[in-house]
């Protein structure tokens, strides 16, 4: 395999990995207004990713490092064309970080209800604007001969891309209901699941339409096939989470944003930003790509670290396996 | 004002921002990791109690350090596309590596650390605390890997076709001689930080609540001022090696941080120089004979070459353009990075002196002192950075690529703008929300430990929770 590829499916598993851990801590940060009826409800929901959503989002940061040394093409075309999205979810990004770190940091419902707002907010932004941003990557934006984007930002928010921005966003609030029905005990439990299959089936709606649209427009056989195990997943998921085996549902959602991801992925491949002016411009994993030399060395890093990296984050996931409840929120005023 | 310049103001002000979390997070992290084995070995209470104190700290401050430092990976590809383009064949490496090596080790250790309190035994609960810390020193080491390639490129070959940097010797660019003093002074210079961090505080304490938790107070005290004091110490080792290596490297930046137009041969320090700067008119100069010299190049007669030569040399080199960066910038931030770190590690000798066997300090000047002290390394540290990031102007890369042909071409002044203001107002409501929150947690003082939960109790409330 060429070692272009090999990075290009790198990225992408990157991509999932990120998807997948960071779909459901937003999903659930989402949750904190739709799904908590109270403080100790809302402080559930919250601690059931405490310890984990920061090591998720460090999947993006990977991933964007990753695409600066494969591929700076990529990267330069991207994120200099895709400003403005970016520069929203990098302000959520910033306020959602700080946002659950703060707002256990002092007393009074004032304050934690202003956090609470900005958990949400921050939360549904980049939910939405990934989905946005993969769809318009897949699609193709206008690129010049330069490898120069061309487009402005209103290019960005067509209805093909909006569309995919709705199915990450309703699924992540999906992926994260049965996140917290996996993670916690009593009522809040229950309504989780119940939650989960009422937006599901609105997700399902979403997901099904962006998978066709997207087979129709790639014309690729792979496409189809994978848009096809996504949508079976998703409804397996629906249907496991009927069940209450929430631990199966999870990894069943989990699965459809991964098959989702590698649909778009195979659909994109072997460019990585097509160009919609001609595809003479497009970037590919060969045009845009770093020099061997620059790939051999990160892959011997990626290949000893990442198995790693893999091992100390499934044990954090294990040792904060616990469900909570609201009887397990400290009553002292501020966190220990 | 056009989307370079606009495109700069960000660069400096969301660097300069992230990098005052950067240190503290760095110092405090194995400050914070020694207390805590200062209690798994002798058991006693102070130590954990001074380890929550100045965990939560840690923290607060930790928690803007990673929020603000998302966008220090993203804005290279934002306004910076053709820079990007030019060395990320090279600078992507490290940056990448960083992520995999040390974000993802700083980001679950600290997970574990902070949620881990009742779900660990004491002596692995220790050890995730030490990880997350040696995490941020490797996440120091990449960065400063891939900065010192724009301050010295090495490892590289200039592909024409291509129009980019390519690398050839991944070794040479980990092992660039500005890395291997940059690093130690950086490591040094941040435990400054930490240190006085630590040391202000527990003085304050001492000074203001002399009634309540002195003993342990002191203790925290002494471990951050002897901090300062030693990392004081390595840091002007170390700045001394690196002024050498940046003598040789980059001897426009060290004629900048002089002021010093003609080429001397002994050159000697300014102390102070007061006029127009540009060498034109000197109003009042104090100097030390033959010192620069030696800081320049180990010998007192070493000749230290002037900005006029070295501009014409560059002119010959590179075509005709300005070479020098600004001066006043680079004469003053030198000057103060080092006046501010000396301050500092000269307050923490005076506070040790005072508080020596078991006396107590007072004094508003003591207490003052206390107030002042963290900032003073912060500050120096900015300085630091500002003078080694502006005194390597014109250069993105030096001698490589200009920094004017990095910005990226395609964006507009308007979405430059947008995101510098956006991310300026941000950031400043952010400052004062820290601000008043360490405020809070240092007014506190001392948390009281609760007995530990009943393992067996299914219902016992988590030892931390949002």
């Amino acid at each position: 395999m060429e070692l272009t590829t090999f990075w290009f499916i790198l990225i992408s598993i990157l991509w999932i990995g990120y998807l997948v851990l960071e779909g459901f801590d937003f999903g659930v940060g989402m949750l904190v207004g739709l799904l908590a009826r109270n403080d100790k409800e809302r402080r559930v929901l919250i601690n059931t990713i405490g310890p984990l959503w920061d090591g998720n989002e460090v999947w993006l940061l990977v991933a964007g490092g990753a695409t600066f040394a494969a591929f700076p093409e990529w990267y330069a075309t991207l994120f200099s064309g895709f400003y403005l999205p970016l520069f929203l979810i990098l302000m959520a990004l910033i306020v959602r970080a700080v946002a659950f770190e703060f707002r256990g940091k002092r007393t009074g419902t004032q304050w934690r209800r202003r956090w609470d707002i900005a958990i949400i907010v921050s939360s549904t932004v980049p939910a939405l604007l990934w989905g946005v941003a993969l769809a318009n990557i897949v699609r193709g934006v206008p690129i010049d001969a330069d490898k120069e984007f061309v487009g402005s930002f209103f290019d960005l928010l067509n209805p093909y891309a909006l569309l995919g921005g709705l199915v990450t966003l309703t699924v992540f609030l999906v992926h994260g209901c049965l996140f917290v029905a996996l993670k916690t005990e009593g009522e809040i439990r229950l309504r989780a699941t119940a939650l989960g299959l009422r937006v599901g089936a609105v997700a399902a709606v979403l997901a099904v339409s962006f998978i066709v649209w997207t087979g129709i427009d790639q014309g690729e056989a792979l496409v189809w096939l994978f848009g096809g195990l996504t949508a079976a997943a998703f409804v397996a998921a629906l249907l496991i989470a009927t069940t209450g085996r929430e631990g199966y549902a999870f990894a069943a959602t989990a699965t459809t944003i991964g098959l989702l991801t590698i649909m778009l992925f195979v659909g994109l491949f072997p460019d990585v930003m097509p160009s919609s002016i001609d595809s003479a411009f497009n970037l590919t994993t060969t045009n845009a790509a770093s020099t061997h030399y620059t790939l051999v060395i990160m892959s011997w890093v990626a290949v000893v670290f990442t198995p790693i990296v893999l091992m100390y984050q499934s044990w954090s996931y294990w040792v904060f396996r616990k469900r909570i409840g609201v009887q397990h929120i400290p009553t002292e005023v501020l966190a220990s | 004002m056009e989307a370079l310049d606009i495109a700069r103001w960000q660069f400096g002000i969301v660097t300069v921002y992230h990098f005052f979390f950067v240190p503290v997070t760095i110092g405090l992290s194995f400050l914070v990791a020694g207390l805590q084995t200062a209690w798994w070995r002798t058991g006693n209470e102070k130590y954990l109690r001074l380890t929550k104190f100045f965990g939560k700290l840690f923290l607060i401050n930790f928690a803007m350090g990673v929020a603000t430092g998302i966008v220090q990976e993203f804005q290279f590809g934002m306004n910076w596309s053709d820079y990007s383009r030019f060395v990320g064949d090279i600078f992507g490496a490290p940056l990448a590596i960083e992520g995999l090596l040390a974000f993802f080790l700083e980001s679950t250790f600290l997970g574990l650390w902070i949620f881990g309190w009742d779900r660990l035994k004491p002596g692995l609960h220790l050890a995730t605390i030490w990880i997350a810390a040696i995490g941020t020193i490797l996440s120091a080491y990449f960065i400063l890997a891939a900065n010192s390639f724009m301050q010295n490129p090495v490892g590289y070959t200039f592909n024409a076709a291509k129009g980019r940097a390519e690398l050839t010797d991944f070794g040479a660019v980990l092992t660039n001689k500005v890395l291997l003093s940059t690093f130690p002074h950086q490591i040094f210079a941040c435990f400054m930080v930490g240190g006085a961090f630590m040391a202000g505080i527990a003085m304050w304490h001492i000074i203001r609540n002399p009634d309540r938790d002195v003993d342990a107070f002191r203790t925290a005290f002494r471990l951050g001022a002897v901090t300062l004091l030693v990392a004081g110490i390595g840091t002007t080792i170390s700045g001394d090696f690196q002024g050498k290596v940046m003598t040789e490297v980059q001897p426009m930046k060290m004629a900048a941080a002089e002021g010093l137009y003609t080429t001397s041969q002994p050159a000697p320090f300014s102390l102070l120089t007061l006029g127009t700067l540009d060498g034109s008119k000197e109003v009042y100069k104090l100097e030390v004979p033959r010192l620069l010299s030696f800081l320049g190049t180990g010998t007192f007669d070493g000749e230290v070459k002037g900005i006029d030569s070295l501009q014409a040399e560059y002119e010959q080199t590179y075509g005709p353009g300005d070479y020098s960066p600004n001066i006043p910038v680079a004469y003053w931030t030198f000057r103060l990075m080092m006046t501010v770190g000396g301050i500092a590690a000269a307050a923490a000798l005076w506070m040790l002196w005072a508080t020596r066997r078991d006396r107590l300090p007072k004094g508003k000047w003591m207490l003052r002192t206390a107030i002042v002290l963290p900032l003073l390394p912060l500050v120096g540290n900015s300085f630091g950075w500002i003078f080694t990031e502006m005194a390597r102007q014109p250069w993105a890369v030096f001698g490589l690529m200009p920094t004017a042909a990095g910005v990226s071409p395609g964006t507009t002044t308007a979405e430059v703008l947008t995101s510098l203001i956006g991310f300026t107002l941000l950031y400043g409501v952010l400052a004062v929300i820290e601000v008043k929150l360490l405020l809070t947690y240092i007014r506190a003082g001392l948390p009281s430990i609760a007995p530990a939960p009943d393992p067996d109790d299914a219902d016992a409330p988590l030892a931390f929770a949002y």
